[in-house]
């Protein structure tokens, strides 16, 4: 099992708040890594390291390092618009744009540049289709994006990022804001993507980590805890505090 | 004791709701009333598409045509000028420089909006006139292009202020979708905030049209008054407004060019009534949406 991404030593600042302490991490290739945690312990700050969305908050300072494909992610020369196209990013609640649900769609091949009808029609049909929204929305492609179900919006928003052809989905709580049914299909669809790319899932919702996830991590107030396969960690954790939080004791 | 002073308060906030109704309500009766005679002396469509506006030549003539084209013209240029800079002196406020600085500076943008319109008039006529006078080699620079700049100023504080609070309203979430899609600021601006503001950026530009259209000392002072039906940006114009101050003064109570300037002002009363209609339908669909 190769590794896609290896983080190492790396610390986070919020101006003086140390949120992230000395993470050491390899993330697999093509599998489902989940992410797990009481709220604050930095594990969506962690996920935003991976395609430099912390840049967007002011007086953040990370040291330390992360390698996709042995690419460093956190010098200041990355190139983040292509590390973002191949890192892609589903957020807590669907963020679809207020614009048509194929323009959603091909918004990534919007900005790079891409414009011939017959490319954005197939790649939209083919985005939609690996989420099974095509057959549901193959007619009404130019409504509203914002008209769809909450369900729809966020397989919308995981098609969008699926358009630009990333290696790694990064997935931040994507279920907060769904019904369990709704939560279920989303899981399933994530084993069929986890073919093709590499996902990271932040989820404070352990079942679904046990559920969906071959590596589970475990984080505690900025510190990884303990990282494994899933079936060890939720078994047979080594760490008596990942035994405390998944056998419900705290958090 | 607790309850009487609740009614009281409660009548008192009523009453005063009320009042501004029946202002706006009585205001309009007294426009058709003082102006609805002019009808009887020449036909409404006589009235508006009239060319010619000879109010004390015998007999007169009351064809507004050339006073509604002169303000339309003016108010389109400044339109022109006003909307791009607007949008983009809001986008600059908004996204570009960081949020304290940007308060400073719409701050004093829409201080702006505080400068008497008789002072614009007066840079209009000493140094923007001479300055388009020369430009195009005109006989005189006092013409719609003139207006048009001036009104434009006038108009810009209402413009960028409405436009920046429309892209501020847009929610945080587009901005971190776009980016995490690899967009740039500029893709992220032009593609997602702006539609997703389009609404208040429309309801902006009509809010604009209604300052400008109703605008009077500027463009009397500045747009040459030459009551003719205007064919470029170059011709001196007189607008309604300029019409109805200019005149005002001269005309006898009661007499049918009395009649014709409230006529004037029915007309300009439901055009501006229009446009803040449409202003308002936009700002709600805006509201409805989010």
């Amino acid at each position: 099992m190769s590794e896609k991404i290896e983080i190492k030593k790396l610390n986070l600042f919020y101006g003086d708040f140390h949120a992230l302490i000395d993470v050491n991490l390899g993330i697999p290739e093509k599998r489902v890594t989940s992410i797990i945690g009481p709220s604050g312990c930095g594990k969506s700050t962690l996920l935003r390291c991976l395609n430099r969305m912390n840049d967007l908050v002011e007086g953040v300072r990370v040291t330390g390092s992360i390698k996709i494909d042995n690419i460093e992610v956190c010098s200041p020369n990355t190139d983040l618009i292509s590390l973002r196209q191949k890192v892609g990013m589903v957020f807590q609640r669907p963020n679809p744009f207020p614009l048509s649900i194929f323009e959603n769609v091909v918004y990534g091949l919007r900005i790079s540049g891409t414009n011939k009808r017959s490319v954005l029609e197939e790649v939209a049909e083919k985005s939609l289709s690996e989420v099974l929204l095509f057959d549901d929305l193959k007619d009404k492609l130019s409504d509203p994006a914002l008209g769809l179900t909450l369900e729809q919006q966020q397989k919308l928003c995981i098609a969008r990022v699926i358009a630009m052809r990333p290696e790694v989905i990064l997935l931040d709580e994507p279920c907060s804001t769904l019904d369990p049914i709704a939560t279920l299909k989303i899981e399933d669809l994530m084993q069929i993507l986890k073919k093709d790319y590499s996902l990271v899932i932040v989820t404070h919702n352990m079942q679904q980590a046990a559920r969906a996830s071959d590596t589970t991590c475990y984080m505690l107030l900025g510190e990884m805890i303990e990282c494994g396969e899933t079936k060890d960690i939720f078994t047979a954790p080594k760490d008596k505090r990942t035994e405390d939080y998944i056998s419900g004791r705290f958090g | 004791m607790k309850e009487y002073f609740e009614w009281l308060i409660e009548n008192l906030i009523l009453i005063c709701g009320v009042i501004s109704i029946v202002f706006v309500i009585l205001i309009f009766i007294f426009l058709l009333k003082e102006g609805s005679g002019i009808f009887s002396h020449t036909s409404l469509t006589g009235f508006i598409f009239g060319k010619d506006w000879y109010p004390i030549s015998d007999p007169p003539k009351f064809g507004i045509l050339p006073l509604i084209l002169g303000s339309f013209i003016v108010t389109l240029g400044a339109i022109i000028i006003a909307v791009p800079l607007g949008i983009a002196s809001a986008v600059f406020l908004s996204e570009v420089v960081p949020r304290g600085i940007g308060d400073i500076l719409k701050a004093i943008i829409e201080l702006l909006a505080a400068i008497p319109s008789i002072v614009l008039g007066f840079i209009g006529i000493v140094i923007l006139s001479p300055i388009i006078k020369n430009i195009f080699n005109l006989p005189t620079g006092l013409t719609a292009l003139a207006g048009s700049v001036m009104l434009a100023f006038m108009a810009l504080p209402t413009i960028v202020s409405i436009i920046e609070d429309a892209i501020n309203s847009v929610p945080k979430s587009y901005r971190e979708a776009s980016y995490a899609m690899g967009a740039t600021k500029w893709q992220t601006i032009r593609r997602v905030i702006l539609p997703a503001a389009s609404s208040g950026i429309l309801a902006a530009i009509m809010l604009g049209i209604g300052r400008v259209i109703g605008e009077t000392m500027a463009v009397l002072m500045i747009t040459g008054n030459a009551a003719i039906i205007p064919t470029s940006f170059l011709q001196p114009v007189r607008t309604m407004t300029a019409t109805i101050a200019a005149e005002m003064g001269e005309v006898i109570r009661g007499d049918a060019h009395y009649q014709a300037l409230f006529g004037i002002g029915i007309v300009l009363f439901i055009i501006t009534f229009l446009i803040n209609l449409v202003s308002d339908l936009f700002l709600h669909k805006k509201r409805g949406k989010a």
